[in-house]
């Protein structure tokens, strides 16, 4: 049984359809991720499973139980706010502790779990503060607290860690992880940041102006991206979606990731795709060198320092299985083997 | 040098403000206290230092006692009420109602309107025989009663115009306050499983406790401030029932013309209001929340 399940969800204000029939299910324990560009009903599926928000047509099941018109609170569900809502008049235990006064939780119990959520989040000594005299990243910690208290099964997250800056993101997102496997919630997770969902995600769905593109794990979003957008979604930098019809023949896209393609030295000349070099980004444990072929732009992404002049020739190379086609017309992947294009290397 | 210069740009650029707040506020109450310790000059009379005799005569005057005792009835009727209604009118308002806008600018009317226009509307509503009040009441067989007329009406029908006119007014504070407050918050309540009371009492009356305090001190600054409902309503009648402290003061200074005494009075006035408003900060301020 899923943990949660959706079911042709569909939100709609006026004309506006900010969630067009979406349908996915999470199984329980599992870490999912709404991920999309902004504005594409990332927040709004959220708050349709939370129940902050009606649905305009399709059904919402929360442990194979129709909870679409259950109130917030009927349905078991903890969920952590992009601005934490914290409550700045109350102290960071009263915080953690308002859903469990709210109903009418003994006191000695309240009071271990208490104890316990302060102790995984390492805030047991912030209890008395208030919300403004601790930092973001502790306010954070608090807001997870207050969620993971109530011991809900499933906890919803609207990108959590946006306020906080990258090194507190890195930590927080293994701890998040972490938490979560520990304590076995189903997670919903909404970010816009791609390596976020890959880094955390069991399971990551792909969203854009309101529909689900792709509903796969990290690993089969990388290596089998359903359309040029998704391709073009995934990956730092992402992979290079360009038309280039003297390789791939007419009506085709070809997809090649930067950290797949090689710089041809120039001992088998003639060979590879003659390229010229516009800029080189040193990253440190590797390089960005962009280069132009015809009139189309490639990041390639090579290990260490390179050494490569602007405006200098390069032959680029990369081996047959990395290549990913797209119908140019519809975006969507063409699959290889149907395909009869000699491709070079 | 050029510290000094910038020294007397900054008060050069006070000045103008300095000498408005100086020339009409400062140096006023400051002659105001004096003159509580002068005669009143009469004719050919200067006035001459009279110590504190101005203040035995308030002491033996019961038209001072009655005022200021109808001046704390007054109070006490229109300020708990009016802010209560105002806390009312503005969560009601401020939650998804349709033709809230419409609320919003009737329930803020009557602070638009001149106190004056006000207060001839009410007159016509508390009107024997033929007043609005009078007509309802009369619809229902009621003997008829004049409001305004009567001893131990009067100082009522006076409160409830206040309350009327205020309420609206802070309204507007407790309005603003409730939008300042993120939606994100109730969000949070509600999916904790609080009911619309139990985030009112936890959440809101807390967060809009430094709004109360605001509205709180002008609201005892207006009880003690209102004047011109009674001059068109009532002139303090009858037998001094509806006089408040201010009117006796602008009945001394201005039909009476004794200036001393008025001053005495003012400076009593402003005793009071400071004090009010020095304790509503002191003890308030523990139970507030600053965000
Ligand atoms: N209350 C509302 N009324 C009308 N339109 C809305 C409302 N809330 C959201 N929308 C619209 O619905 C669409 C999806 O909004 P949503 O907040 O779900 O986006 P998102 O994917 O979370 O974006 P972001 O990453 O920027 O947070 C947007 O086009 C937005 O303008
Ligand atoms: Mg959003």
């Amino acid at each position: 049984m899923s943990a949660i399940r959706l079911q042709e969800v569909t939100k709609a204000w006026g004309e506006a359809r900010a969630v067009d029939s979406v349908s996915f299910e999470t199984a329980a324990g599992r870490f999912a991720v709404l991920l999309g560009p902004s504005g594409c009903g990332k927040s709004t599926t959220l708050r349709l499973i939370a129940g902050l928000e009606q649905v305009t047509a399709g059904r919402v099941l929360i442990a194979g139980q129709d909870v679409t018109s259950l109130a917030p609170a009927a349905r078991r569900i903890s969920m952590v706010f992009q601005s934490y809502a914290l409550f700045p008049h109350l102290s960071v235990a009263e915080n953690i502790l308002f859903g469990l006064k709210v109903r009418g939780v003994p006191a000695a119990e309240q009071e271990k779990r208490l104890k316990r959520v302060a102790d995984l989040l390492g805030i047991a000594k912030l209890l008395e503060r208030k919300p403004s005299q601790i930092s973001g990243g502790q306010q954070q910690r608090v807001a997870l607290g207050r969620a993971i208290i109530a011991e809900a099964s499933v906890c919803l997250m609207d990108e959590p860690l946006s306020n906080l800056d990258a090194q507190l993101r890195h930590e927080m997102r293994r701890e998040i992880r972490s938490l979560q496997q520990e304590l076995g919630m189903t997670m919903i997770y909404v970010t816009h940041d791609q390596t976020e969902a890959m880094s955390m995600a069991d399971q990551v769905v792909l969203m854009k102006e309101g529909r689900i593109i792709q509903n796969a794990s990290p690993a089969e979003l990388y290596a089998r991206p359903v359309s040029a957008f998704a391709a073009r979604f995934i990956g730092t930098p992402p992979m290079n979606v360009v038309s280039l019809p003297s390789i791939t023949g007419e009506g085709l896209l070809l997809g090649i990731r930067p950290e797949h393609i090689r710089l041809d030295d120039g001992r088998n000349k003639g060979k590879g795709v003659a390229a010229q070099v516009d800029a080189v980004e040193y990253l440190g444990a590797d390089s960005l060198v962009t280069c132009r072929v015809g009139a189309e732009i490639l990041t390639v992404r090579l290990p260490g320092q390179v050494e490569l002049k602007r405006s200098s020739e390069a032959r680029l190379a990369w081996d047959p299985e990395a290549v990913h086609l797209f119908d140019a017309a519809s975006g969507l992947r063409v699959e290889r083997e149907t395909h009869t294009v000699v491709l070079t290397t | 040098m050029i510290r000094l210069s910038a020294q007397v740009h900054g008060w050069l650029l006070l000045l103008p403000a300095m000498v408005l707040l100086a020339a009409f506020t400062h140096y006023p109450a400051a002659a105001t206290l004096l003159h509580s310790f002068f005669s009143t000059p009469k004719g050919e009379r200067p006035a001459v230092w009279v110590g504190l005799d101005n203040y035995q005569g308030m002491v033996e005057d019961p038209v001072f006692w009655q005022a200021l005792t109808n001046n704390l009835w007054f109070a006490l009727g229109t300020i708990p009420v009016s802010i209560g209604l105002a806390m009312l009118m503005a969560v009601w308002v401020n939650g998804k109602l349709a033709g809230r806008g419409f609320l919003r600018m009737a329930y803020f009317t009557p602070t638009v309107l001149p106190m004056i226009a006000v207060a001839n509307i009410w007159l016509f509503f508390y009107t024997p025989t033929y007043g609005l009040l009078e007509q309802v009441t009369g619809a229902f067989g009621l003997p008829s009663h004049n409001w305004l007329g009567t001893q131990n009406t009067v100082l009522g029908c006076l409160i409830v115009v206040t309350i009327w006119k205020e309420a609206g007014f802070f309204m507007i504070f407790y309005l603003a306050a409730l939008q300042a407050i993120p939606p994100a918050l109730a969000e949070a309540a509600a999916i904790e499983g609080a009911g619309r009371w139990y985030f009112f009492r936890r959440v809101v009356f807390p967060l809009l406790m430094p709004t109360t305090l605001f509205v709180l001190i002008n609201a005892v600054i207006n009880s003690f401030r209102l004047v011109e409902h009674i001059i068109v309503m009532t002139k303090g009648g009858p037998d001094n029932a509806s006089a408040l402290l201010l009117y006796y003061i602008y009945e001394v200074g201005f039909k009476f013309w004794d200036s001393a005494y008025a001053s005495t009075l003012t400076v009593v006035l402003l005793a009071i209001l400071a004090s009010a408003a020095i304790a509503q900060f002191v003890f308030l301020e523990k139970r507030t929340h600053y965000q």
